[in-house]
């Protein structure tokens, strides 16, 4: 049987039930320093000093280090974040100063002992305060920073960090044809990645220059390039380890606890310095999830066809924009979902407010989209009195049409959306969104809403192998990607088995990241790892492959072409008993005489994204992904007339995913991502108070999912249309569970409560309120 | 229990064995478990306040959150970690039904389901639900989990 399809167990499933899987914060080298984060307690103020002098006197302390001390301002796309806060605090739990001490104890107590003087200035709490006329500035320098990695295109004098445009067909044109239009207004609160692992960075300046940074990150080698970039450094200089890490979900793949670890082991002449994060740092420090407004209308047929949509999107970024451009684009070149809309107007903002900045969170900016649009597609259907399903289907992208951004569709690229629907009709037996009652005030509905999603990588992303074979004839994979959770380097191992024809307990994979012997790899996101690795793993394949027959064509004395390979042999396709064993030559091939020819065999594959593009200022023109990945998600609740409480009884997924490598995987990120989708859609969301203040920065009040809240049954299903040009036509899969689930919720308890319920979370309190408004 | 001043040394009994440590006043049992003398960083720190689980270990056969516990309080006490189960039937289940992801909340909720599967009375349904809401996992289903451990405790309600 082969390895592809098969549900094998995780590499590192053994330690990991053991306790003995290891995490950065589980290895300490002796003497090492801590150091804490000072977090600002005010969300926008000029600082007007910082009396650090009291700190100082303790006992045990190495350093304190304020903003005036470093003088770099960093960010992914825009630099405008300077690792401590400078002249002004822009959100409550920014870092203002930073501790070193000989453990953490003292450093907390210094920390205490900090003392700052601020004058207050207005609070942008909101999108809406942020984009009012004459609001006040959260970045006075707007349009003055350096854009380190265009485009962006932020408006001075506002609190405009960035706008991305796409504009298709002529829509003013189109509107006065439609029969129907529907206008939806959804708002969507910040929330945070709360992977269980809090972020944590460790890092040493030796004698020699080199830098040594340990760290939790989802992005080695960008923690590499940035160290490198903000401080001058030599890339090769800055070595990055990563072991497991403890889930991520986007938000460790921004550069930040490694800047100040490194500041503050500079600030100690390099001695090893570990911060480690607190949950409440976690959440009200380090980025978390954007908040959107968003205006959608739709113009379509009284047959359902759609024929446009106008559509814009306030991201609330909070005080730094970190990745949001990116996202802006990502939203912006996917934001009709996987729907044929000829003609389209769409505009995405970047607002900067007084909010703790954000990042990439599980499917970048494609969950709070895809809740907007579904949920727009999901008046519509009411409104036509339509099969939700059904108004999904018609409007399905197919091949050979544009995406907004005008990128051409295959078969191959996009998938087949219409049979997703086709088969979720079965999984979940499929009641058109009819409300049914089963109890005197309980009534049961389903709601459906689909999704597409693409990598929106940049144009130059890329990947590496190196495969090397020991004397048995079995294989070292070593690669750039991170294992927090998906089997990443698992299905790596498969990929490899399958090419080598090698049983999966003959590959052993590095499981560690360390970006001085690892091949260069993007970024550990965008669910791109399976493909963009397994291309690499099958190119370094292909590579030890030509080593083994051309050594063994030496030896057997014929042509490599009259080669073939399997069951760990190399043999003549003419004659198999005239064989050669891969630990035969995996070292180099010994004579009977004692002299060898050959030596180890290393093979090498690469990979780099090809045909992708920046997308144009004005229409938003090009090509954001190599490929889509489709699908259509469902629930079904039961929902309680009186109290507003409600039960979700059934969650479902179809999904496009090319092939599925390796099932019970796949089957584990949908239904986690499910479940993370519910949680955001029912509960979850940052409280801030009226002063900019994070309130809610513990999971006592930041409440997610627990045992016993998740759906009661989770359905799975999956077409496999392949993408030719990925490793065995394995789609991306990963953030996918997570984009719609929201959205076909809201579509549930928006039939059963009779009341459009466009703000997220929907808590009974939230399905009241909107009920009594509209009453 | 004992009351402490300074640092000082004191004596537990963690997976069986006996262990001298120096601990300071106010230190956690997390915070000591995890420290360079034991080395048992198989329970975790995920908010140090009671919330999460992560950092659960067994005290007396009791799932205890050791972030929530002095080490002070726990001499003369039996603290299982992780490390102190031997192929527990509730490790494999967690292998078999692809209970964990990341891995991170791993430990926690395998102490959770084995002291709940060696309990005496066999849990019905709800009391399983009960006993796993004291820890969060923010990758899985929890469907995964739950079946996990419901398959190491005796069913009360199974014929
Ligand atoms: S670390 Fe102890 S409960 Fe979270
Ligand atoms: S497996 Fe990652 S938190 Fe549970």
């Amino acid at each position: 049987m082969s390895i592809i399809g098969t549900s094998v167990q995780r590499k590192e499933a053994r330690n990991k039930v053991s306790g003995r899987a290891r995490y950065t914060n589980d290895l300490t080298i002796p003497g090492t320093w801590h150091a804490v984060v000072v977090p600002a307690r005010q969300a926008h103020a000029h600082i007007l000093s910082i009396d650090t002098e009291k700190a100082k006197q303790i006992a045990g302390v190495k350093a304190v280090i304020t903003g005036d001390d470093v003088s770099v301002l960093t960010g992914d796309v825009i630099e405008d974040r300077p690792p401590l806060a400078k002249d002004k605090v822009r959100y409550w739990g920014e870092p203002i100063a930073l501790i070193v001490a000989r453990d953490e104890a003292t450093a907390q107590r210094a920390a205490g002992m900090i003392t700052v003087r601020y004058r207050p200035l207005p609070v942008i709490n909101s999108i809406g305060d942020g984009i009012a006329d004459n609001a006040a500035l959260v970045h006075e320098k707007n349009g003055g920073y350096k854009v380190a990695t265009p485009p962006a295109y932020p408006k001075k004098q506002t609190n405009i960090a960035d706008e991305a445009n796409v504009e298709k067909g002529d829509v003013e044109r189109a509107w006065p044809g439609s029969d129907i239009t529907v206008d939806i207004h959804v708002s969507l609160p910040q929330i945070d990645h709360a992977a269980m692992e809090p972020r944590v960075a460790k890092a040493e300046i030796l004698p020699d220059g080199r830098v040594l940074i340990h760290c939790s990150s989802q992005a080695p080698f960008e923690v590499r390039k940035l160290i490198a970039k903000y401080f001058k450094l030599n890339p090769g200089q800055v070595v990055v380890e990563v072991p497991l890490v403890g889930g991520a979900f986007g938000g460790k793949s921004s550069v930040q606890l490694e800047v100040l670890a490194y500041i503050a082991s500079k600030a100690v002449g390099g001695r090893v310095v570990k911060i480690v994060n607190t949950r409440e740092t976690d959440m009200a420090s380090c980025p978390g999830g954007m908040g959107l407004e968003a205006d959608i209308s739709l113009a379509a047929r009284q047959d359902g066809h759609l024929l446009a949509a106008k559509m814009r999107f306030y991201m609330d970024i909070g005080a730094y924009t970190d990745s949001a451009p990116r996202v802006a684009r990502a939203i912006a070149a996917q934001c009709t979902g996987p729907y044929h809309i000829a003609n389209l107007h769409t505009d995405v903002f970047c607002v900067y407010t007084n909010h703790t900045y954000t990042t990439a969170l599980r499917g970048f900016g494609h969950m709070p989209m895809t809740f907007a649009v579904e949920r727009a597609m999901d008046e519509l259907a009411q409104k036509l009195n339509m099969d939700p399903l059904r108004l999904r289907e018609i409007n399905a992208l197919k091949p050979g049409q544009l995406t907004p951004t005008k990128a051409r569709l295959t078969e191959s690229n996009l998938g087949h959306l219409p049979l997703t629907i086709y088969k979720m009709r079965e999984l979940i037996g499929w009641k058109q969104g009819k409300v049914e009652r089963v109890g005197e005030h309980r009534v049961r509905v389903q709601g459906v809403a689909a999704f597409w999603k693409t990598s929106s990588s940049p144009p130059n992303a890329i990947s590496g192998a190196i495969i090397t074979m020991n004397s048995d004839g079995s294989v070292n994979l070593s690669i750039g990607a991170v294992e927090f959770g998906p089997a990443t380097k698992t299905t790596a191992a498969q990929i490899l088995a399958a090419q080598l024809r090698i049983p999966l307990d003959k590959v052993f994979v590095h499981e560690d990241v360390n970006t001085h012997v690892d091949p260069e790899h993007w970024k550990t996101v965008a669910s791109m790892s399976t493909y963009m690795v397994g291309r690499a793993v099958i190119d370094a394949a292909n590579d030890i492959i030509n080593q083994l027959k051309s050594l063994g064509a030496a030896v057997l004395r014929c042509s490599p072409d009259d080669l073939d390979f399997g069951d760990e042999k190399v043999y003549v396709r003419d004659d198999p008993s005239i064989a050669l064993k891969f630990s035969q030559l995996a070292l180099g091939y010994k004579y009977k005489e004692g002299d060898s020819i050959g030596g180890q065999l290393i093979g090498r594959g690469r990979f780099m994204i090809r045909h992708l593009n920046l997308l144009d200022q004005q229409t938003g023109k090009g090509r954001p992904g190599p490929a889509w990945t489709v699908g259509v998600q469902a629930v079904e609740v039961e929902y309680d007339q009186n109290t507003h409480q409600y039960r979700i009884l059934k969650a479902a997924s179809v999904v496009d995913a090319g092939r599925v490598i390796n099932p019970a995987a796949a089957r584990g990120q949908l239904m986690g991502g499910m479940n993370m989708g519910l949680g955001v859609a029912s509960r979850e969301g940052i409280h801030y108070g009226h002063d900019g203040q994070f309130l809610n920065n513990q999971f006592r009040s930041y409440r997610v999912m627990r045992v016993g809240e998740q759906a009661d049954e989770y359905l799975i299903d999956f077409v496999e249309t392949p993408q030719i040009d990925a490793p065995f036509g394995a789609r991306p899969l990963g953030e996918h569970g997570i984009l719609a689930i929201g959205a076909a919720l809201a579509n549930a308890l928006s039939r059963a409560a009779g009341v459009p319920l466009n703000t997220l979370p929907i808590t009974p309190e939230a399905i009241w309120r909107a009920r009594r408004h509209q009453s | 229990m004992k009351t402490l001043t300074r640092p000082e040394q004191v004596t537990l009994t963690i997976n069986g064995e006996g262990r001298d440590v120096v601990i300071y006043p106010g230190e956690t049992l997390l915070y000591t478990l995890r420290g360079d003398a034991l080395g048992l960083t198989g329970a975790k720190p995920g908010c140090e306040n009671g919330d999460c689980g992560a950092c659960t270990v067994l005290i007396d056969n009791i799932p205890t959150k050791s972030c929530m516990v002095l080490t002070a309080e726990v001499e003369n006490r039996h603290v299982t970690t992780v490390e102190g189960l031997e192929d527990a039937p509730i490790q494999h289940a967690f292998v078999d039904n692809s209970a964990f992801q990341c891995g991170y909340c791993t430990s926690g909720f395998i102490m959770v389901g084995h002291a709940l599967s060696q309990h005496a009375d066999a849990p019905d349904d709800s009391r399983v639900v009960e006993w796993l809401r004291s820890n969060i996992c923010r990758c899985t289903g929890y469907q995964e989990i739950y079946d996990a451990v419901r398959s190491v405790c005796q069913d009360s309600t199974a014929p």
